[in-house]
């Protein structure tokens, strides 16, 4: 095997869910709109030909997603839309009801969503739900009912995410809403991984906030959205000058915001043809990773259901410990991820193959391979070429280290 | 070769990556992550595991150009190391946590974890040497023998801390620091390579006890156990929280009500365990010139053996010369020393007793800078 020790411009990128790489028409318009001066809230010719980027991305963003722009609150990225919804909604929906102190979230939320929302059962008084999933990762709706017919009249935010980060699993956000709807509780999904997928419509799906991000769909990190109904009872997290209908004060990134707004629609407009390449290429993946290692666990939904997003497929290698099968797949010029938070760069069993019944030691082998615009059948092949080997001495790492103890020999 | 360097976030083994790189090696960074409760070790820059550590040990490796890893071997670490802390002082015994991590994590946990990944060495900050010969055997077989030597650098050599690893595993080490004869020097080294922890502070004290205080790391983790403190004719003299939170040798903290009837400082000469007693007595009490070790290992061609006659010649009942140190901190002394059976050893000082060896330490054999062998204090007693 060979080693490098600089990244590969050739390498194998298969981690679009971490990020994706900024699509040529979104670094034109942010560099565009870099070179220019101009503060979008300033009155003067300036501020007006910035103001005038940010709401025609405004705008952009809305059509592409089935929202008005009105209905677009632009941010600094998926982390602090999760934020302004969990936290802003909780605040806002109590103030009208005081009764109101429960958060149901789902148990495979990312952390952006679970820990906004424990930090206000710290803080603020909250009662969190951790609602349960099945084995594919999928939320439980008899138990989101059960906990809506006990304490429906109780409970001030419902989130559950589109589509989960790390398996890729599709969440029945529209029987959320129905359910939630009688008891008059807002619902706020993150999309961040939905948007340029699958068909995401905000209007559509009954949603009462939706989480988006730049980076995740092309565009630049440090730029994101909370779609928002005008409805929705939403208090602010950053005060100060009053911008985004004084629920997010800060002066406005236009660049990054104008490269969002070219992303999301370019995004948007192939999705029908990207999805079903991704989707084929991914089963192709699959196919040759199962061939690679037959003891290779498929996690979340099974892709012929269509209930997975179609970039994404998420193994557990049994005996093999996730870092391991990093280290050496990146040594390879293979770049993927465990999928699961870091603390202080450590690897965490993951929360999500926790909630999905996983043992410990089987979560331990993660690896999620996920694809995007710039993936190619080749970067297929290179995975499937460096996977034996790798998967062997991540095995026999795994032996001395005894924590890797899923195997399944 | 393909070379995995140990990285702490401190200067040492900033540097010592830095060497293994320009060696000409294919080398990846690895931050050990020793707990999972990151809050439970020292923070700021006195400690070797903290979260401002692990980015330091990241910054390194970007200014070096390798991969940077964090491996979580904290399961390992509470298992061997702070298991072995505990159960050590609760037997009255006073452990070494860094040869201890030496013996489990660095050279055992981390190197065989290497090892499979197909490394080829695993290099690290400490300060030893470690000097490869070839050794000819009486059938004329020629082999490498690897041996070990103090760093030239007397004030942080590290090879006591070392020799638990032994032959084998330290075949598989690489010290890019052995020849330095100062920390000085390495710090110029880690500033002329635009390393930010060139100034960091150097790091003392056990890293899992997250303010210095051992007794109450202890109390906390045993609990409190009251107890007496007697004098050497067994008469009560005061109290104690927990008889395994003293060592033998310890005159500080330990609170006696009456002062003794010569009025000489008392110290504690022994712990017994089995009673929850501590036993004070004058300081003659700890002068020692013999020494029982156990979990005795030999370094290559020392004793003789098949491969030739050994770099001792003992005589008729075993006995050889050499020196020995007991302390991390301490000087080696000159003794005699044979091994007894093949997993014990046995000292006898020759240049008058040491004063508080306490069971649980390591002891060192060296004959000038290389590292005969190693053993753990079973018993110490003065013979004359």
């Amino acid at each position: 095997m060979t080693v490098t020790t600089s990244p590969e411009p050739d390498g194998a990128y298969l981690d679009h869910a971490a990020t994706t790489p900024m699509s040529a028409a979104a670094l034109a318009a942010f560099v565009a709109e870099a070179q220019r001066t101009g503060n979008a809230s300033s009155l003067h010719s300036a501020g007006r030909a910035s103001r005038r980027a940010v709401e025609e991305a405004r705008e952009t963003v809305a059509h592409a997603l089935g929202a008005r722009p009105s209905e677009v609150i632009f941010t600094s990225g998926g982390t602090e839309a999760d934020n302004l919804a969990i936290k802003g909604i909780f605040w806002g929906r109590r103030a009208q009801d005081t009764r109101r102190t429960r958060v149901l979230v789902s148990a495979v939320e990312h952390h952006a969503v679970l820990d906004p929302a424990f930090w206000l059962a710290g803080h603020a008084g909250a009662e969190i739900v951790l609602l349960p999933v099945d084995g594919e990762g999928r939320l439980d709706l008899d138990a989101l009912r059960a906990e809506l017919a006990a304490h429906g009249d109780e409970t001030a935010l419902i989130s559950v995410m589109w589509a989960n980060n790390e398996v890729g699993t599709i969440q029945p956000v529209r029987e959320v809403v129905r359910a939630a709807r009688h008891y008059g509780i807002p619902v706020h999904t993150d999309a961040v991984q939905a948007v340029g997928q699958v068909e995401v419509d905000f209007t559509a799906s009954g949603v009462d906030a939706m989480t988006i991000s730049g980076h995740k769909l092309g565009g630049p990190t440090g730029v994101g959205a909370l779609l928002a109904r005008r409805d929705l009872a939403l208090d602010a997290v950053l005060h100060g000058g009053g911008q985004e209908r004084g629920v997010r004060s800060g002066t406005l990134d236009t660049a990054s915001i104008a490269a969002f707004g070219v992303a999301t629609r370019h995004a948007v407009d192939c999705l029908p043809k990207r999805a079903a390449r991704l989707t084929a290429l991914r089963d192709d993946l699959v196919a040759r990773v199962r061939e690679a290692d037959p003891q290779a666990v498929l996690r979340g939904a099974d892709p012929a259901s269509g209930d997975r997003l179609p970039g994404n497929a998420h193994f557990t290698f049994p005996g093999a410990e996730g870092d391991s099968l990093l280290y050496l797949l990146d040594s390879a010029g293979v770049q993927a991820s465990t999928g699961s938070a870091c603390q202080a760069g450590v690897p965490q069993p993951s929360h999500v193959l926790l909630a999905m019944g996983v043992p410990e030691a089987e979560a331990r082998g993660a690896l999620r391979f996920t694809l995007g615009a710039t993936s190619t059948p080749a970067d297929v092949d290179r995975l499937v070429a460096a996977l034996p080997q790798v998967v062997t001495r991540a095995r026999a790492a795994g032996l001395v280290s005894g924590r890797a103890l899923g195997s399944a020999s | 070769m393909r070379v995995l360097a140990a990285m702490s976030g401190g200067v040492d083994s900033a540097v010592a990556a830095a060497l293994a790189v320009e060696a000409g090696h294919d080398v990846v960074g690895v931050h050990m992550a020793l707990s999972r409760d990151r809050d439970q070790f020292r923070t700021g820059s006195r400690g070797c595991c903290s979260i401002e550590d692990a980015g330091d040990a990241r910054r390194a490796a970007d200014v070096l150009g390798i991969p940077y890893y964090v491996w979580d071997l904290s399961e390992r670490f509470e298992d061997t190391v702070v298991a072995d802390f505990l159960a050590e002082y609760e037997a009255g015994r006073t452990p070494n946590p860094c040869v201890r991590c030496n013996e489990h994590i660095k050279f055992e946990a981390l190197l065989d974890k290497a090892t499979a990944l197909g490394f080829d060495a695993v290099a690290t900050g400490h300060y030893a040497q470690i000097v490869t010969r070839e050794s000819t055997a009486p059938d004329g077989g020629v082999r490498a023998v690897r041996e070990l030597h103090r760093s030239p650098n007397d004030a942080k050599d590290q090879s006591y801390v070392l020799a638990v690893a032994g032959p084998e595993r330290l075949a598989r080490a690489m010290f890019p620091l052995g020849g330095f004869a100062t920390k000085d020097e390495v710090r110029a080294e880690a500033a002329r390579r635009g390393l930010s922890v060139s100034a960091k502070p150097d790091s003392y004290d056990i890293c899992f006890v997250a303010d210095g205080d051992t007794r109450g790391f202890l109390r906390d983790r045993l609990g409190s156990r009251p107890g007496e403190v007697v004098d050497v004719e067994g008469q009560v003299v005061g109290e104690h929280d927990g008889a395994y939170a003293f060592t033998v040798g310890q005159r500080r903290g330990l609170a006696l009500g009456r002062p003794a009837a010569d009025g000489k400082a008392r110290y504690v000469v022994d712990v017994r365990p089995a009673t929850n007693t501590i036993v004070v007595g004058p300081a003659e009490l700890l002068s020692v010139d013999r020494i029982a070790g156990e979990k005795a290992l030999w370094f290559d061609d020392v004793l003789p053996g098949p491969a030739g006659a050994g770099a001792v010649a003992p005589d008729a009942d075993g006995w050889f010369d050499a020196e020995v140190q007991v302390r991390a901190h301490g000087a080696a002394v000159p003794a005699r020393v044979r091994a007894a059976g093949s997993t014990d050893l046995e000292v006898a000082l020759t240049a008058g007793p040491l004063r508080g060896v306490a069971a649980g330490q390591s002891l060192v054999v060296y004959r000038g800078t290389r590292v005969l062998g190693q053993a753990t204090v079973a018993r110490s007693w003065r013979a004359r």
